[in-house]
């Protein structure tokens, strides 16, 4: 039925300088993943980011990969997605993350409808790029869904620019070149690109991409507002540790930052 | 005038088709391949180095064939475009020589590539011993099994096969395998992309690398008869149908992509994302994509190049399909009268002229079949289904 905004929400924590802290979750991977929401955000999470399951997902490794099979195996749908969380309160704001083709199949109209009734406040679609943005961006807009785009280690300083004012919401800063997964290392490319999205916008940066252990987090935080975890959650929530598990995971990262 | 198969734009559009449909970490990637590509192809060197290739390595001009018997027996003139007889056997030389070139030229020294049945792996293999690069072929686990000697061939040529486990395990999850590692190797690695489908420039340039097949058969028409009234090629991606058609599309031939009746994304499909382009695409009513079946791996493919999507939406280019048996029919039929053994993806082409000669297609009409590629490969699963029908 409801959860707060994501836009004011992430920018009260970013004035107040309190660490943001996004994990994610994919929808209906198994029964109780609204209760891990619940759990994510008694834990300490500032936001939760909602993986809308697609067939083929290409910047997703083997972990949100078999998560997204078994979502769809279990009937998933973007509709049922969003009539779920929109019989839910939840403490926090919702961001969506999934393929443009599950919005643009749906149509843009009536997803953004769907997700408005559902209190979405954010969308990351991770491959709508900067240039086919166009007839997603206003309805998004005007639906009050902040359109999270992505930063990349590729990214150059002029695009960056660009992308960053198209952002709404965060910049999502891709911590390293390649997709979704646990890694031990997060490699050199983390501080450049959060440094270059500083340098184009005051909107919360938040890392993801590669961001698995609280150690990471803690070195994260040091240099952006937020941090973005994904593979490591869904691998505990693949492995039947449910709610309780992702919430002392959850709660161990907010420690760490 | 222009072309209506020109240059699609910075932005890589046909129509309401087309684009840049990729994460982020990819599309600098895209942009300075768009660059390098545009830069290259207007390069006199480039392309005299390109075509040079084709000529002395690759077997071009590949000839155009008159099909004596097969003529008398449909009462229709056909006319064969014999890709089967360029290096490697099929059409798919044409552009990975290109990409390879490209490759070097952007000082980069390793080949990414997907492979449905293994002929655009092969290809590309090929290429890469050819020009010193290094090369990794991503294939889906279930055509490693299918197509084993050419998963040989592969490593003869030096590649390294991977086989894909991910998804259906077949052409589609190797494209999405492939882009996945292009993701985290992009600096060093050139993805050769192996039909005209995925993010611009890919359609464009793959058609334009396949052009060379189009311009040569418009050139050989003309000085045998004139313009012919159809021109006819097999669709999975659609490489070598929009190679082909470049080359009439703006003549007063008739256009004709054939699909294989169980990944008929034009007729089947609806429009949708997928691999970097909105195309039409094989899905289910939630947008999933959906598994393409059909006798030949190389059509297996749940979408279309996006080009063909715009021709068949502004009616320049027709798209049929052929089913599996007369597929094999067609192929038993063109070998048994004109010696010529096509691949199962070129058969659903002559499939279809054998079923519309005389009615779509009326009596006497001038037809060239882009025959794109050689059956060798398809000589074992032929004996395999026409055995267990026999028994």
């Amino acid at each position: 039925m409801s959860a707060p905004d994501l836009a004011t929400t992430l920018a009260a924590a970013k004035a107040s300088g309190r660490k943001i802290l996004i994990p994610y979750v994919m929808a209906g991977m198994t029964d109780d993943w609204i209760e891990v929401i619940h759990a994510a955000f008694a834990a300490g999470a500032d936001a939760v980011e909602v993986g809308l399951p697609f067939s083929d997902p290409i910047i997703d490794g083997e972990v949100i990969q078999r998560a997204a099979i078994a979502s769809l195996d279990r009937g998933t749908t973007a509709p049922s997605v969003l009539a779920q969380l929109a019989a839910e309160v939840f403490a926090g704001p919702i961001v969506v993350m999934t393929y443009f083709n599950v919005i643009s199949h749906l149509g843009i109209e009536r997803f953004c409808g769907l997700a408005k009734e559902a209190g979405v406040t954010g969308a990351i679609i991770a491959d709508l790029s900067l240039e086919e943005i166009g007839p997603w961006a206003n309805v998004g807009d005007a639906a009050g869904i902040a359109t999270v785009m992505l930063v990349a280690p590729s990214t150059p300083v002029s695009r960056t620019k660009l992308i960053a004012e198209r952002s709404r919401g965060f910049v999502y800063a891709v911590a390293r070149m390649g997709v979704t997964g646990v890694r031990s290392e997060l490699g050199g490319d983390m501080e450049s690109v959060v440094g270059k999205i500083k340098e184009a916008s005051t909107l919360p940066v938040c890392v993801g991409i590669g961001v698995s252990s609280p150690e990471q987090a803690t070195s994260v935080a040091a240099v952006a507002d937020g941090v973005i975890v994904g593979s490591a959650l869904v691998q505990r929530l693949l492995d039947g540790q449910g709610p309780q598990g992702a919430a002392e995971f959850i709660a161990s990262l907010r420690q760490a930052i | 005038m222009t072309s209506q198969m020109g240059d699609p734009g910075q932005l890589g559009h046909f129509g309401s088709f087309g684009g840049q449909f990729v994460p982020e970490p990819l599309m600098p990637a895209c942009i300075e391949l768009e660059a390098a590509f545009r830069d290259a192809w207007s390069d006199p060197a480039f392309v005299d180095e390109y075509r040079s290739i084709l000529r002395d390595y690759g077997g071009r001009p590949t000839p155009l064939t008159y099909c004596k018997r097969l003529s008398e027996e449909l009462g229709i003139e056909l006319w064969l475009k014999r890709e089967d007889l360029a290096h490697t056997g099929s059409h798919k030389i044409n552009n990975v020589i290109g990409q390879a070139l490209l490759t070097k030229r952007m000082g980069k020294k390793r080949m990414i590539a997907e492979t449905g049945a293994g002929q655009h792996g092969v290809a590309s293999a090929t290429a890469a011993a050819l020009l010193g690069l290094e090369c990794v072929v991503y294939m889906g686990e279930v055509d490693t099994v299918r197509q084993v000697l050419n998963v040989f061939r592969m490593e003869l040529l030096g590649a390294r096969v991977v086989p894909v486990t991910s998804g259906s395990r077949t052409l589609k999850d190797a494209v999405n395998e492939a882009m996945r590692t292009w993701v985290a190797e992009v600096d060093t690695t050139h993805y050769c992309l192996g039909s005209v489908m995925g993010p611009h420039p890919f359609p464009w340039m793959v058609r334009e690398f396949q052009r060379i097949v189009g311009d040569e058969a418009f050139g050989q028409c003309n000085q045998a008869f004139g313009v012919p009234d159809y021109v006819v090629a097999c669709v999975g991606g659609g490489s070598n149908a929009a190679g082909m058609f470049a080359g009439f599309v703006d003549s007063t031939a008739k256009l004709v992509g054939v699909e294989a009746a169980g990944g008929a994304a034009i007729s089947a499909g609806s429009p949708g994302v997928l691999h970097g382009m909105r195309s039409q695409l094989i899905q289910d009513d939630m947008g999933q994509i959906q598994e393409a079946h059909s006798i030949s791996a190389g059509l297996d493919y749940p979408g279309i190049g996006p080009e063909h999507a715009h021709l068949a939406e502004i009616g320049r280019a027709e798209y049929v399909s052929a089913h599996d048996q007369e597929v094999l029919d067609a192929l038993q039929r063109l070998a048994s009268r004109e010696g010529i053994i096509p691949a199962l993806e070129s058969a659903h082409a002559l499939a279809w002229v054998l079923r519309a000669a005389g009615k779509e297609i009326p009596a006497g009409s001038r037809v060239v079949i882009n025959l794109s590629g050689r059956g060798d490969k398809d000589v074992a699963q032929v004996l395999s289904i026409l055995k267990g029908e026999s028994a």
